[in-house]
Formats: structure tokens, C-alpha cells, sequence
């Protein structure tokens, strides 16, 4: 890696040291090559980016041919608006919630499976356990309405079975929340099976004939072994996990819209309702703005907080 | 005695197992038994797990025949397809440059496409609403065309760039000194090596925007145009009344995805998990 490293860095060398533009047929590939992603780059991501934050300086409700500039006002009303601010704590809530419970349980899951080998049952089970992974999550969100539907849903029947009474699950404040993130682990715990999974298959069979010829039972080869060794990849997983919490959308849009009464708003549920139902797109972009304000930081944070993490240990 | 002793341990990792199989596969047979249901089978107080009281396709065959089923999956097929196309072509030509072509800019436009990966999308959505009205592309598939190529380049790119920068530079040197161009070399030699790492972006793309959903949702009003993740939400709204239907429209919605990882199951799963495994 070193080497190649090198070998790139000899060639941007002597290309530098020619002129700073020569036409000749590799200016024209660059330009030509980039040229569509560049377009398209500019044209859906940059270019709306900015046009986002122009928006938020006014008021407007998208028809009308004048836009009233407002100035900051929009920005000084998100930071009271206690519905965006709930929606940011809940939004928090998924972060810490579905990193809590789809790591622990995507790594047992993954211990379990690397164990098994390629015994056939379990791997009749990895089959299984990926199919969540192949349905969108409007159609997640949908079969998991009915799931937890008062009446007619599996969870209340279920209950109904053993002597328990049903909750109305998406209907409770108090269990919208936790109800939707239950669906969110169920999602995604076998991304992370399947990620964890690969790294330590990726642990060389030596190392653990190591440990093992020198006394270590199984418990501890994973606890002081395998979960040192796979700490890059749990980092990978938990900056994932956190990015993805922060845009989520689909699901929670199909199962609550949000509701009831707010509790289960997310900062991405709220700007589309702000921007769309109710027409007012400068606000609706005061929010997108605040969003991707709040996801870059936490992004770049991470990033750097993991790189420091990594030259200390 | 060995084998003894760990028994316990064997007998509470299977029935973990167990659990595990039926949480992630219970909704799914929840799903299809109860397409398999007449309308008001869960309303006369039969239990959700008992089997159908008398199966029939009639739901199915309903969604087939009598609904536009074919309409939205032909939407989808066809803007999955086109946009995959063009991810595909536009990621290989910006990747073979990055990974290929020493210049100025190489470096910090490589670092800035793929701080894109980060980006929400919903922070364009307004934008991209407003620019697809005014260029006359709203509530058509073609208005998905621009978002989802953008979107979905970023991590391409990322993808192929080092999938390219592995691949011999002896094999081009030889190109060039028959007299190849870049252009005709990236042509003829490094995009057919390229084609392992094309078939795993190619799934990758193709299972994100089948189940894509904001963009539909925002961008097109008109039945005729919707793709199927749009067209099962507002089925679901309009015959809330009738789970067995909608469990037959979630059934078949998922089937197309269901038997290529069964025909291919190692490929699929490398593909949808190209974000995070390298």
C-alpha cells in the first residue's frame, strides 16, 4: 500500500512540475470523464444545499410569485419551536437505542453464526435472518402496522394467548417511540450480523489455535482476541448507525407520520411536514438546514474523534 | 466427555437461535399466510397464526389482474434500470480518472464527492421539488432520474476508485505502448477488469432504489407514474379495510427481491452490503 502510495505521489510530482494546464488527451479525458458526475453532483446535491439555506431567509409558501425576505426570523423561531427540538431528542433517542441494541445483538449473532461453521442448519438460519434486509421499508412499515394493530395484530394476540393484555402500540405516546425503533433493530440487527460476521471470518484460524492451545476457553478468545481485533469495524458500524438515525424517514413516515401528537417526530419527518402539507417552504427549509447542519457536525466529529481514538490506542 | 460438557452451552446457543429465526421470520409468514386469507377471515375471530380457513389466490390473482400491479412494477423496472445504467457508466469514467490520471484537482475532488456520502438527502428535497417543477420533469419517472443517479454516486465512486487502483498498471502500460489512448484504455482494458466490482454496484444500486421511497414521494402525484414502494403506500390507504389484500400487494412487491437471493444468495448479500464491507 506504502509503495503505491509512493509511486502516485513520484507521478503527481513530475505532472506538476509541467505546466499547471497542457491540452493535451489526458485534460481532455479528466474533463470529459468528470464531466456528468460533476453535472449531476452539482445540479441535485450542491446546488440545492445552497438554494436551501437561501430559502430559509424567507417566507413563502411555494405558489405565489413573491417570496417575502424575513431575514433570520425563520432561524429564530426553529430555536424555539419545541416540536423541532422533540424531534431532535427523539431523533436522538434512535441514535442511542438502535446502537444499544443492534450491536450486541448483531455481534452474538455473528459469534453464533462464525461458530456454527458452514453446519447446515445454521446456515438455513443466516438465510433467514437476512430477510428483513431484502424488503423496503415502506412495505416494513406497512406489514408492522398490522403487526401491531389493537385488534387484529400478532403482538396483541399473542398476548391475548398467554393471559396479557394488548397495548395500542402505535396509538400510546409514551410507546410510538419505542414501538417504531423495535421495527428499526428488527431492520437492520442483520446489516450488522452480516458486517461483524465478515470480520471475524476475516481473523486469521492461527490466532485462534493460539489462544486456544494456551488455555483461553471460547468466552475469552472472543472477549480478549476477537473483539479487539475487530474494533475498526465496530467503529465503521456505530458512525453508520449514527449517520443513518440522524436522515431516518421512510419507516417512521409509513408506521406514525410522526404522531400521535408528536412523539414520534423526527427532525426529517418534521421538515417534510413543514414543507409540503402545510406549504411553507421557507420554514420547511429552515429545518432541511438545520439538519444538515447537525448530521455534518456530528459526521465530521466522529470522523475525527475515531482517528484521534486510533492514534492513541 | 468433552462434548458433554459443553452441551448446555450448544443447547442455549440453538435455542437463541431459535428465538432469532422466529422474530426475523415471523412477520414474513404472518405476511404470506395472510394473503392467502378471504376478506373478513381476521374480523370473524380467527386467530392471526391459524392457517387460511380455505387458501385461495383470489387475492393474489386480484392484485394481478384487476389493480395496476404491472403498471408500477414496470415504472420501477424501468427507473431502476435506467438509473443504474448511468450510475454505473458515469461512476466507472469519474473512478478510472481518480484512481488513473495524476492532476491538481485529483485529490480534493475525490475527498469532496465522497463527503457526499454523508449528506441527507432531505436537505434537497425542497429544491429539487421546486427545480423538477420549473423544468417541467414533475409527475413523470424522469424526474427521479436526477436525484437518484446523484445520490447513489458518491459511494460508487468510493467503491470503484479502489476497486480500480488495485488493478496492475502493467496491464495499461502494455495498452499504451500499443498506441491506446486513456479513453480506448479505460474502454477495452480497465472497465472489463472493472466488471467484478460493476456486478456488486450494480445490485447495491438496483435494491436501494427499488425500495427508494422519499423522492417518489415528493416528486410524483399521478398513479400512472408511481414505482412500487409509492404505489403499496397509497394502495395501503386506500383499502386499509382489506389487510389480506395488502399482505398479497406486500407479498408480491417483495417476491422479485425474495427469489434472486435465493437463486444468488452470497451476490446479494455482497451487493446490498457494498456500503459497509470493502
Amino acid at each position: 500500500m506504502a509503495s503505491v502510495a509512493s509511486q502516485d505521489a513520484v507521478t503527481l510530482k513530475t505532472a506538476r512540475r509541467r505546466a499547471w494546464f497542457q491540452w493535451n488527451e489526458y485534460t481532455l479525458t479528466i474533463i470529459l470523464f468528470l464531466l456528468p458526475t460533476v453535472f449531476f453532483m452539482t445540479v441535485f446535491v450542491v446546488w440545492p444545499i445552497i438554494s436551501s439555506f437561501e430559502l430559509s431567509l424567507y417566507k413563502w409558501n411555494g405558489i405565489d410569485p413573491v417570496r417575502t425576505p424575513i431575514g433570520l426570523d425563520n432561524w429564530t423561531r426553529l430555536l424555539q419551536d419545541q416540536i423541532f427540538w422533540r424531534a431532535f431528542g427523539n431523533n436522538l433517542v434512535v441514535v442511542v437505542l438502535s446502537i444499544a441494541i443492534q450491536m450486541p445483538l448483531g455481534m452474538l449473532l455473528a459469534i453464533m453464526l462464525e461458530r456454527a461453521g458452514r453446519r447446515l442448519i445454521y446456515r438455513i438460519f443466516k438465510t433467514v435472518y437476512f430477510f428483513p434486509m431484502l424488503m423496503s421499508s415502506v412495505a416494513i412499515g406497512i406489514l408492522f402496522k398490522y403487526i401491531y394493530d389493537p385488534s387484529f395484530g400478532l403482538i396483541n394476540q399473542f398476548l391475548k394467548g398467554v393471559g396479557l393484555e394488548g397495548q395500542s402500540w402505535l396509538g400510546e405516546p409514551n410507546l410510538a417511540l419505542v414501538a417504531v425503533i423495535a421495527v428499526i433493530c428488527w431492520q437492520y440487527t442483520p446489516f450488522y450480523m452480516i458486517l461483524f460476521l465478515a470480520a471475524l471470518n476475516g481473523i486469521s484460524e492461527e490466532l485462534r489455535d493460539a489462544a486456544l492451545i494456551d488455555g483461553a476457553n471460547q468466552p475469552q478468545y472472543y472477549r480478549f482476541i476477537a473483539l479487539p481485533l475487530v474494533r475498526g469495524t465496530l467503529r465503521t458500524a456505530v458512525i453508520l448507525s449514527l449517520i443513518g438515525s440522524l436522515k431516518y424517514f421512510d419507516l417512521i413516515w409509513v408506521m406514525t407520520e410522526g404522531g400521535p401528537s408528536n412523539a414520534s417526530e423526527l427532525m426529517a419527518t418534521y421538515m417534510y411536514k413543514k414543507a409540503f402539507p402545510s406549504f411553507e417552504m421557507g420554514y420547511g427549509s429552515t429545518v432541511a438546514s438545520a439538519l444538515f447542519i447537525i448530521v455534518m457536525v456530528i459526521a465530521l466529529a466522529s470522523l475525527f474523534l475515531t482517528r484521534r481514538f486510533e492514534t492513541e490506542v | 466427555m468433552a462434548t458433554l460438557k459443553y452441551l448446555p452451552g450448544r443447547a442455549a446457543v440453538f435455542i437463541f437461535a431459535l428465538v432469532w429465526l422466529v422474530i426475523a421470520g415471523m412477520p414474513f409468514y404472518f405476511m404470506a399466510m395472510t394473503g392467502f386469507k378471504g376478506r373478513f377471515e381476521l374480523f370473524s375471530g380467527g386467530s392471526v397464526f391459524d392457517f387460511p380457513k380455505a387458501a385461495s389466490l383470489e387475492n393474489f390473482q386480484d392484485v394481478l389482474t384487476r389493480g395496476t400491479f404491472f403498471r408500477y412494477l414496470s415504472n420501477s423496472v424501468i427507473v431502476v434500470a435506467v438509473s443504474v445504467a448511468l450510475i454505473l457508466l458515469f461512476s466507472a469514467m469519474a473512478s478510472y480518472v481518480f484512481a488513473r490520471i495524476p492532476f491538481r484537482l485529483n485529490r480534493p475532488l475525490f475527498g469532496l464527492i465522497v463527503a457526499g456520502l454523508v449528506i441527507p438527502l432531505h436537505v434537497t428535497l425542497i429544491p429539487v421539488y421546486l427545480l423538477t417543477k420549473q423544468i417541467g420533469l414533475y409527475d413523470s419517472l424522469w424526474a427521479l432520474l436526477g436525484p437518484y443517479v446523484a445520490f447513489n454516486l458518491p459511494l460508487s465512486i468510493f467503491i470503484l476508485t479502489e476497486f480500480m487502483r488495485a488493478i496492475p498498471r502493467e496491464l495499461e502500460e502494455a495498452a499504451r505502448i500499443d498506441g491506446s489512448g486513456p479513453m480506448l484504455t479505460f474502454w477495452r482494458v480497465i472497465l472489463p477488469l472493472s466488471t467484478p466490482g460493476l456486478a456488486t454496484l450494480a445490485i447495491y444500486n438496483a435494491v436501494a432504489l427499488w425500495n427508494e421511497f422519499v423522492f417518489a414521494f415528493v416528486l410524483i402525484t399521478s398513479p400512472e407514474y408511481r414505482p412500487l414502494p409509492l404505489a403499496i403506500w397509497e394502495y395501503q390507504g386506500e383499502y386499509s379495510m382489506n389487510i389480506p389484500a395488502i399482505m398479497a400487494v406486500l407479498t408480491l412487491s417483495a417476491l422479485p427481491l425474495v427469489l434472486i437471493y435465493i437463486v444468488g444468495q452470497e451476490r446479494v448479500i455482497k451487493g446490498i452490503m457494498a456500503g459497509a464491507l470493502k
